[in-house]
């Protein structure tokens, strides 16, 4: 089983050369840790700035320079600072590649649900909805399963949605999931020690399984 | 040039009223207009609908004005970080109306530049679809959102002059510039005024043309959520 460190580490392998990345809070936060020091990617971050670079030293700490998850931050060289409607301008005009973000549920068809429990959690949705609605390439971090046991990956979300058919991909604790455009989801790769029938055990929806499984690499 | 000075947040917001529509700029606690709503929080108002991203923190920001009881409805996309708004909301106490951050700006931008709705993917197939005209465009489904105007935005700026043209600074801009333009009576403070003609006009984000109101901000607190440091 992957801890939330691994998991980030994995999903940076998805990340290419020349990228516009929106990280959401959370694990997705974590993959900027990951990302090879060889490939030149942007990161954006939705309350206005393009360009995020590590967490400031103590002395260096501004609280006019946060990240969606209002932690302090710094820039990278060759930033760009803008308001949130050029920031959803370009979350919504597709000109941001790849969108990371965590998860409740996500349903066999890609569809993702992650901001609300009805009558318990009122947090909103902040821009999970634009992105996701926007976004040509979506992966999901999250645990397989809720902290009561309870399949993450289902047939059909349980909770609100956030946006349907959206998601390409999921990396878990367990497995890297594929979602098919047709519908149902396809395991890539199974975590070290874990075995293909745990995973299947553990996941409600359709999961397509074809040949060797092989094991996540890092 | 036309001046927009006033002396301080109290003479600023004197009159606001209650059941008016506010807007406040900021992200999370950045870039929100400190003064304006202390100057709020000492005047009887109450019933008022705030639109903001956020809603502050418990001790903080919009969060002190939800303590005092002076609003009735919340427009924003995110309220996570505050656990009197929770409860207020789930006890049904306060009105509230979530919708997608890029919806949000996107409402008060067009709120600003006349355009009283238009088509956004986001949203499409949730339940911000509910009662909203559906359209399809070149083969993909978007709703359709009406704009958002205040009868007093409050925006919080780094450098202003007395023309009312700001300069924001770092992550602090956010909605600042969107809700400028859409207050019928825009407030802006800032850290730093001076005269006009000493702000380079290549450099202005918002224009004065949209402040109706500017002053000399004090005592910033400027706090932070989410303190995070690196060690080297």
């Amino acid at each position: 089983m992957l801890n939330k460190d691994q998991i980030a580490q994995r999903i940076a392998k998805e990340v290419q050369n020349g990228q516009y990345i929106n990280l959401g809070i959370g694990i997705p936060t974590l993959v900027a840790n990951y990302i090879p020091d060889d490939l030149e990617v942007v990161l954006q971050s939705e309350n206005g700035l393009l360009g995020i670079g590590p967490f400031p030293t103590e002395d260096k700490v501004d609280p006019d320079l946060i990240n969606a998850g209002k932690q302090t931050i710094t820039m990278s060289k060759g930033s760009a600072l803008f308001n949130s409607s050029e920031s959803f301008a370009m979350i919504r005009g597709g000109h941001v590649h790849l969108t990371i973000l965590g998860a409740m549920e996500v349903s066999e068809n890609g569809d993702i649900a992650n901001w609300k429990i009805p009558g318990k959690m009122v947090k909103g949705m902040g821009g999970a909805m634009d992105l996701v609605a926007s976004a040509e390439n979506i992966i999901v971090a999250m645990q397989h399963c809720s902290k009561d046991g309870q399949s993450k990956l289902l047939k059909e979300c349980s909770l609100p949605i956030t946006g349907i058919r959206c998601v390409k991909k999921i990396v878990t604790d367990l497995a890297v999931v594929e979602v098919l455009p047709e519908g149902g989801f396809r395991l890539l790769e199974r975590a070290p020690g874990v075995s293909v029938q745990e995973i299947i055990d553990k996941t409600e929806g359709r999961m397509l399984v074809e040949g060797e499984i092989p094991e996540m690499s890092f | 040039m036309i001046n927009k000075t006033v002396a301080n947040a109290e003479v600023a917001v004197a009159d606001v009223f209650s059941n008016a529509v506010l807007m406040l700029g900021g992200f999370g606690l950045s870039g929100i207009p400190e003064n304006s709503i202390k100057a709020l929080l000492a005047r009887d108002l109450h019933g008022l609908t705030c639109i903001s991203n956020n809603a502050g923190v418990d001790d903080f920001g919009i969060g002190l004005m939800l303590q005092k009881r002076m609003v009735k409805k919340m427009i924003s996309s995110y309220v996570g970080e505050n656990a009197e708004f929770e409860r207020q909301l789930l006890s049904g106490e306060l009105e509230v109306e979530l919708i997608p951050q890029g919806t949000l700006a996107e409402r008060v931008r067009a709120g600003g530049a006349g355009i009283p709705a238009f088509f956004t993917p986001a949203g499409v197939g949730t339940e911000v679809a509910d009662g909203k005209e559906l359209r399809e465009f070149d083969g993909k489904l978007y709703l359709l959102e009406r704009w958002l105007k205040a009868d007093f935005a409050f925006v919080k700026a780094w450098k202003g002059d007395t023309a009312g043209n700001l300069i924001f600074k770092g992550t602090a801009r956010n909605f600042n510039p969107m809700m400028a333009a859409a207050g019928k009576i825009t407030i802006a403070e800032v850290e730093e005024l001076v005269p006009a003609g000493e702000l380079n006009p290549n450099e202005i984000h918002t224009p004065g043309i949209y402040v109706q109101r500017i002053f000399q901000g004090k005592d910033y607190e400027k706090r932070i959520e989410q303190r995070t440091v690196s060690r080297k």
